[in-house]
C-alpha cells in the first residue's frame, strides 16, 4: 500500500484520531486487539437498529431479518476460510473459547496412554484446555520443542502411536514466528492424528484456506481480525464435528429433548447452545468484508514492510536484543533494551502515547525459554504508517537514554 | 517529619518538573537509591505479585516506629516503591494506618496505583498498611 493508501485507510478507523497523554495515539498493541472499521462498527449498530430478534425459531419477520443476517455472516467467514460448507462454521465467544470446544468435547474420547502434542510456542489458551482435558482422561500432554530463533523444533518422530491430536499455533503471538502448519498437519495425517490450529494470529495477517491447510479444527478471533469483542470462530471438518461430543447444553443445539434423553442437533447447531452473539457475528461478517476489500495478501505485504524496516532501525539502537528472529514472521517485533525491565519501556512509551504491549503475553514458557520476564511487543496492523514505525523507533531510543 | 510533612516535600519536589520526561527520569533516579530489602529478604515469603512487575516488601519496629524496606524489578515501579517508603517510613505505627496515599495523584502518578496496572504497587501500598496494623495490635498487646 501506498503512504496515501494508508491515509486512505486510517479514516475508515475513527478510534485513530484519539489522543493519549496529550500525544496523538500511535496503535502498535495490534496482536493484543486490532482497531475497529466503521464497516463494522456501523453493521453491529444497524443489526441493533432494523434486524434485531432471536434466530432460528421466530415465524415473524424480525426473526427472519436475524436469521438471515446471522447465517449470511456464517457464510462471510466460510468464504473467509474456504471452507468446503457453512456447517462447518461454528461461532464461539472467541479463539479460547474454540479451543476450549474442541479440548474439551475431544478429551472425552481421550483415555490414558494416549497422547497430545502442543508446542512451545503456544499462547496459554492452547496448553491450558489440553492439560485440563489430559487430566480428566489420563492422557499425556507432550510438547514440540523451540530453538532460540522462536521456530518449532519440529520432527515427525515426535508423532507416536498414541497420538491423537496435535495443536498448535499458526503464528506465536509472542514472537511472530509463522509455524510450518502445512508439514506438521501432513505428518500428523500419515501417523492418524488430527490438527487443531490456533489462527488467532494468522487470521488478521495472512490468507487462510482451511482446505488446502486439511486441518482437521482451525480456530479464529474476531476482534484481531478487526471484528468486535466477544466472537470468534471454529472451523471443523464436518465429519470431524459429527463424532466430536458437544461442549455446553441448552437451546438451539437440541434435535429433541425428553427427559429419558436428549438427542443433538447437526453442526454447527450441536455446538451453539443458548442465543449466540448474533450482533457480534454480523458485524464479524463486515471485518470480513473489509479485509477482503483491502485484500489479505495486501495487508501481509505492507505488515511485512512495517516490520522489516522496524526491526533494522531497531537493530541500530546498542543494547537491544530482538526475540523471535525467524526468517518466516508476522508483524510481530518482541525486544528488550539491555537489562531493562519492558514495564519501563511500555510505560515511558505510552507517555508519548505509543501503545505497546509488555509482559508475557501469555506465553511463559517462552518468556522461560529465554530466561526473561517478558518483552516489549510491537504488532503492526492495515492501518500503520511507516512514519508511526520510525516514531516508535525513535521513542524506544529516547527510552533507552533515560533507562541509562 | 511527619507522614504529611514528607508528603508535602514529594509534592514540592515534582512542581518543579516541566513535563513528564523529567518527572520520570527523576523517578528512574529515586529507584535507583531505595533503601533496598536484603537479599535473603527477597523470597516469596516478602514477594507481593504483578503481573507485569515484582515487588518484595519487608517491615520491622525500631523504636516503636515501623521501618521498611523494599526492592521491585522495574524502574519506574521502584520509583514509586521508593515514594511511599519516604512518606511512610520510620513513623509510628498508628500514623501509617491511617495515613491518606492521595499525594500520589496529586504528583501526576495515580495510574500506577491504579488495580488495573497489575504492578504489584497498590497491593504493597496496602500490605504496608496491615504491617503497620499488625505492629499496632502488637503493641496494643504489649501495653494492654
Amino acid at each position: 500500500m501506498t503512504a496515501d493508501e494508508v491515509q486512505e485507510l486510517r479514516k475508515e478507523f475513527p478510534i485513530l484520531g484519539e489522543h493519549v497523554h496529550g500525544q496523538p495515539l500511535i496503535y502498535l498493541d495490534n496482536a493484543a486487539s486490532s482497531q475497529k472499521p466503521l464497516q463494522v462498527i456501523d453493521a453491529e449498530a444497524q443489526y441493533y437498529r432494523h434486524s434485531h430478534s432471536n434466530v432460528h425459531r421466530g415465524v415473524h419477520q424480525m426473526s427472519q431479518r436475524a436469521t438471515e443476517a446471522f447465517e449470511q455472516a456464517r457464510e462471510k467467514t466460510r468464504v473467509f476460510l474456504n471452507a468446503r460448507e457453512t456447517a462447518e462454521i461454528i461461532f464461539t465467544k472467541g479463539c479460547t473459547d474454540a479451543i476450549n470446544t474442541v479440548a474439551h468435547g475431544f478429551g472425552q474420547t481421550l483415555s490414558k496412554g494416549d497422547e497430545v502434542l502442543i508446542s512451545h510456542l503456544e499462547h496459554h489458551s492452547n496448553i491450558v484446555p489440553w492439560q485440563m482435558a489430559c487430566e480428566r482422561s489420563g492422557a499425556t500432554l507432550k510438547v514440540i520443542p523451540m530453538k532460540t530463533d522462536g521456530t518449532l523444533d519440529w520432527s515427525e518422530e515426535l508423532l507416536t502411536e498414541a497420538t491423537r491430536i496435535v495443536a498448535v499455533n499458526h503464528v506465536s503471538n509472542a514472537l511472530g514466528t509463522i509455524n510450518p502448519v502445512e508439514r506438521i498437519i501432513a505428518d500428523a495425517h500419515a501417523k492418524g492424528a488430527q490438527v487443531l490450529i490456533d489462527g488467532a494470529q494468522s487470521g488478521p495477517h495472512m490468507a487462510i484456506d482451511v482446505q488446502a491447510l486439511d486441518a482437521d479444527y482451525y480456530c479464529i478471533s474476531g476482534h484481531k481480525v478487526y471484528g468486535p469483542t466477544g466472537i470468534g470462530v471454529l472451523y471443523g471438518k464436518l465429519d470431524r464435528l459429527k463424532e466430536l461430543p458437544p461442549y455446553q447444553g441448552g437451546g438451539d443445539m437440541i434435535k429433541e429433548v425428553r427427559f429419558e434423553g436428549t438427542t443433538y442437533a447437526e453442526p454447527p447447531f450441536k455446538f451453539e447452545a443458548g442465543t449466540p452473539n448474533i450482533a457480534g457475528a454480523v458485524a464479524l461478517g463486515a471485518a470480513f468484508d473489509f479485509m477482503a476489500s483491502v485484500g489479505t495478501e495486501r495487508i501481509a505485504r505492507h505488515e511485512e514492510s512495517l516490520r522489516k524496516l522496524g526491526e533494522e532501525a531497531l537493530m541500530e539502537i546498542d543494547g537491544l536484543r530482538i526475540y523471535g528472529t525467524a526468517k518466516n514472521k508476522a508483524s510481530v517485533i518482541s525486544f528488550l533494551i539491555g537489562t531493562n525491565h519492558p514495564y519501563d519501556t511500555g510505560v515511558l512509551l505510552d507517555q508519548m502515547g505509543i501503545a505497546i504491549r509488555t509482559g508475557h503475553h501469555c506465553t511463559q514458557p517462552i518468556m522461560d525459554h529465554y530466561d526473561i520476564p517478558g518483552t516489549a511487543r510491537a504488532s503492526f496492523a492495515a492501518y500503520n504508517t511507516e512514519e508511526e514505525v520510525l516514531k516508535f523507533v525513535d521513542g524506544v531510543k529516547r527510552v533507552a537514554q533515560m533507562l541509562q | 517529619m511527619t507522614i504529611q510533612q514528607a508528603q508535602t516535600e514529594i509534592e514540592e519536589e515534582f512542581e518543579l518538573f516541566d513535563d513528564w520526561m523529567q518527572k520520570y527520569e527523576h523517578l528512574i533516579e529515586l529507584g535507583k537509591d531505595l533503601p533496598q530489602i536484603s537479599e535473603e529478604h527477597k523470597d516469596d515469603e516478602h514477594l507481593i505479585k504483578g503481573c507485569q512487575s515484582r515487588v518484595w516488601l519487608d517491615a520491622r519496629l525500631e523504636n516503636g516506629r515501623v521501618r521498611y524496606s523494599a526492592d521491585g524489578d522495574a524502574l519506574i515501579t521502584k520509583g514509586i516503591i521508593s515514594l511511599l517508603v519516604r512518606s511512610l517510613d520510620d513513623q509510628p505505627a498508628a500514623d501509617i494506618v491511617e495515613a491518606d496515599l492521595k499525594f500520589i495523584d496529586r504528583i501526576g502518578l495515580k495510574e500506577h496505583l491504579s488495580p488495573t496496572r497489575a504492578n504489584g504497587l497498590l497491593s504493597m501500598a496496602k500490605q504496608m498498611k496491615f504491617y503497620a496494623l499488625a505492629f499496632q495490635a502488637q503493641n496494643g498487646d504489649a501495653y494492654g
